[in-house]
């Protein structure tokens, strides 16, 4: 079941990709070819693969359970957040707290995981910044 | 002779402090890389490429830095497989069939010792091989007009997804894939912008580091996320490591494994799209038909431990063959290497031997460099690498992802590529659940440039006529190639597989 949704969606890429295609704008500069047939023979090689995998499924993969799944997405969010606070608190503490994030969900005790991200932060501060003069970003306190 | 001359150009290039400090380096981290389960060669160079350019190394030191890397990792694969039964990497799975029973039998010394003397052996020839096969492929390649690179490029993708999935509709979805996303930005022919949405930061296109940090290494803490998380720490059973010399009587019996390996894992890595995972099962299968005559296979044979290590290393090296001769990767990992060329604005493929021999025959001197310390670091050092297997996940895949950022985050100083690398970890671990090969994906978004440019010139040659695509006979062979490499395994494919299933369940 999961090859066919995939599928499916494989096709609305397809479409998407194609639409879009479309709509790209033609330049004085041209060539036999333009800038659209690239696009449209990667469009028909999704689509007629999407309709392989809904005529063909493999069986379906173990999915994990909706729990497992949320937390995927919450550590996606929290990577995300980093991302965004990466430049207004600086690398040592988001690194820290994003760090320990994930050493906690990977089943580390949460004091023994604030130690582990706050060990990492520092050491790629040290080796990458001290050591080898990489620039981080820097936050309101300069590091 | 000329190819021998440019050899000792080379090492004069490599043989610089600096050069040899950053492959001793190379081959440390590459052999930690390649040990740790999960973190296999594509993952580990994918990794360290893009702190090697916030480091701001010029081509060759990078290069020699990276294939140090590259080497290493091959190494290292073993040392898990041996041990503790976990293949650090997929070449190192048939490495398991014999390596853990001979730890199990107290001699996990001499099992890695005489890995680490088979992985030698292979990479060594297989270098050899490397500096003779790769200046004559040039020559071919100097024939290749714009057509015929077009059906080279087809020819990569159909071999090399292919043979590396179980299913030829998902490979050819992920090269689709990966070609629509290096689609993304600025036509390079007419200016105009393609998919970018009105998004400037789209403009530029999609950083393939970016793309390749994102789908092997963020993707790969999603799954241990999935898996790891709660699950009671697996017992590491300490094993003893006993002597790391192996005893002469046991270099001797397999030094025929050896060598027989070393050829197969060396045509095996040659061929576009087979790799090192191939050669090492191909020659652990061929050296249990030639020599296992009472059935020792799989309970701890040396000859079993030798054999895929030879095979696994000596397709590393041959894999490099059409990667530096022709641009077009052998292998998932020279996939990721030549990402790494392409960033350092070197071209790979004939011209690259022509205009910078320095870089080519100073890598070519690196691999040989390398090799020899990594002889030197896996024999008496082997312990190091062996405490390093005893960091648990929950605190290494931190530290993993955290690099990871800082190598994106070091290029381009931008948050929003990071946002795009995680949604790229994301789309890599779906994509790995419903078994769909990343390989191709990487290829997708390495090649589709050069793929459509040819495409384009080929048309603007032909003035718009397409059956100059097949004009020529060596473009027809090509053709003819991709289409047997696509379809053979799905004719064949299911003998193989099952072939392998029940290989892989010999050391259950």
């Amino acid at each position: 079941m999961s090859d066919r949704i995939f599928g499916v969606i494989g096709l609305l890429l397809a479409g998407f990709y194609a639409w879009q295609a479309t709509l790209i704008q033609e330049s004085f500069i041209q060539d036999p070819v333009g800038p659209k047939a690239f696009p449209f023979i990667i469009a028909v090689v999704l689509a007629a693969s999407g309709i392989v995998f809904v005529l063909k499924p493999d069986p379906a993969p173990d999915w994990p359970a909706v729990g497992r799944i949320f937390e995927i997405a919450v550590t996606v969010a929290v990577m995300i957040a980093y991302a965004l606070a990466l430049p207004e608190a600086g690398f040592v503490v988001s690194t820290a707290v994003a760090a320990a994030f994930l050493s906690w969900r990977l089943g580390a005790k949460p004091a023994r995981a604030l130690a582990a991200g706050i060990a990492i932060s520092v050491g790629i501060y040290v080796i990458f910044h001290l050591v080898l003069g990489l620039s981080l970003a820097e936050g309101p306190w300069g590091f | 002779m000329d190819v021998l001359s440019s050899l000792g150009d080379g090492f004069a290039v490599a043989f610089t402090l600096q050069n040899l400090m950053l492959a001793l380096v190379g081959c440390f981290l590459g052999t930690v890389m390649g040990a740790l389960p999960g973190l296999g060669p594509s993952n580990g160079v994918a990794i360290l490429i893009p702190l090697a350019f916030t480091l701001g190394l010029p081509a060759t030191p990078a290069l020699i830095l990276l294939t140090s890397v590259y080497y290493g990792a091959m190494y290292g694969g073993r040392i898990s497989s041996i041990l503790l039964n976990i293949p650090g990497d997929e070449p190192a799975l048939m490495t398991t069939l014999d390596g853990y029973p001979m730890a199990k039998q107290g001699m996990a010394g001499e099992a890695l010792a005489l890995s680490g003397i088979a992985s030698f052996v292979g990479a060594f020839f297989a270098t050899w091989g490397l500096v003779f096969l790769a200046p004559q492929l040039v020559k071919v390649a100097l024939l290749f007009g714009p057509a015929e690179y077009f059906a080279l490029f087809t020819l990569a993708f159909a071999t090399l997804g292919g043979i590396a999935s179980r299913n030829q509709a998902k490979a050819a979805f992920a090269a689709a894939l990966g070609l629509g996303i290096a689609t993304v930005g600025v036509d390079g022919q007419t200016g105009v912008p393609r998919f970018s949405f009105g998004e400037v930061h789209l403009y530029d296109g999609i950083d393939f580091l970016v793309a390749i940090v994102g789908l092997f290494a963020l993707s790969e803490v999603f799954v241990f996320l999935e898996n790891h998380r709660g699950a009671a720490e697996a017992e590491k059973d300490q094993v003893k490591i006993g002597r790391v010399t192996p005893p002469l009587s046991m270099l001797k019996k397999t030094a025929g494994a050896m060598s027989r390996s070393t050829v197969i894992g060396f045509i095996a890595g040659v061929l576009p799209g087979a790799g090192a995972s191939l050669g090492s099962f191909l020659s652990y299968s061929i050296e249990k038909r030639v020599s296992d005559r009472d059935g020792t296979f799989g309970k701890g044979d040396p000859r079993g431990v030798a054999a895929p290590e030879a095979g696994n290393n000596a397709a590393a090296g041959g894999a490099l063959v059409p990667m530096l001769a022709l641009g077009v990767p052998g292998s998932g990992t020279t996939a990721v290497l030549l990402a790494m060329l392409l960033a350092l604005n070197i071209t790979p493929g004939p011209l690259l031997f022509q205009q910078n021999p320095d870089v080519v025959w100073g890598l070519i001197a690196a691999l040989f460099i390398g090799n020899v310390m990594l002889l030197l670091m896996n024999i008496p050092l082997v312990s190091i690498f062996v405490r390093v297997l005893l960091i648990p996940p929950k605190y290494l895949m931190p530290a993993v992802a955290m690099i990871s950022f800082v190598g994106i985050y070091g290029i381009s100083g931008s948050t929003f590529d990071l946002m795009v690398m995680v949604g790229f970890g994301v789309i890599g671990w779906v994509l790995r659940k419903l078994d769909v090969p990343l390989v191709p994906v990487i290829l997708g978004v390495l090649l589709g440039d050069q793929m459509e440019k040819n495409l384009r010139r080929a048309m603007t040659i032909s003035d718009g006529d397409w059956s100059a695509l097949f004009a020529s006979p060596l473009a027809i062979g090509l053709w003819a190639f991709a289409f047997v490499g696509f379809v053979a395994p799905i004719l064949f494919g299911r003998y193989f597989r099952v072939k392998r299933r029940d290989e892989e369940h010999v050391g259950d």
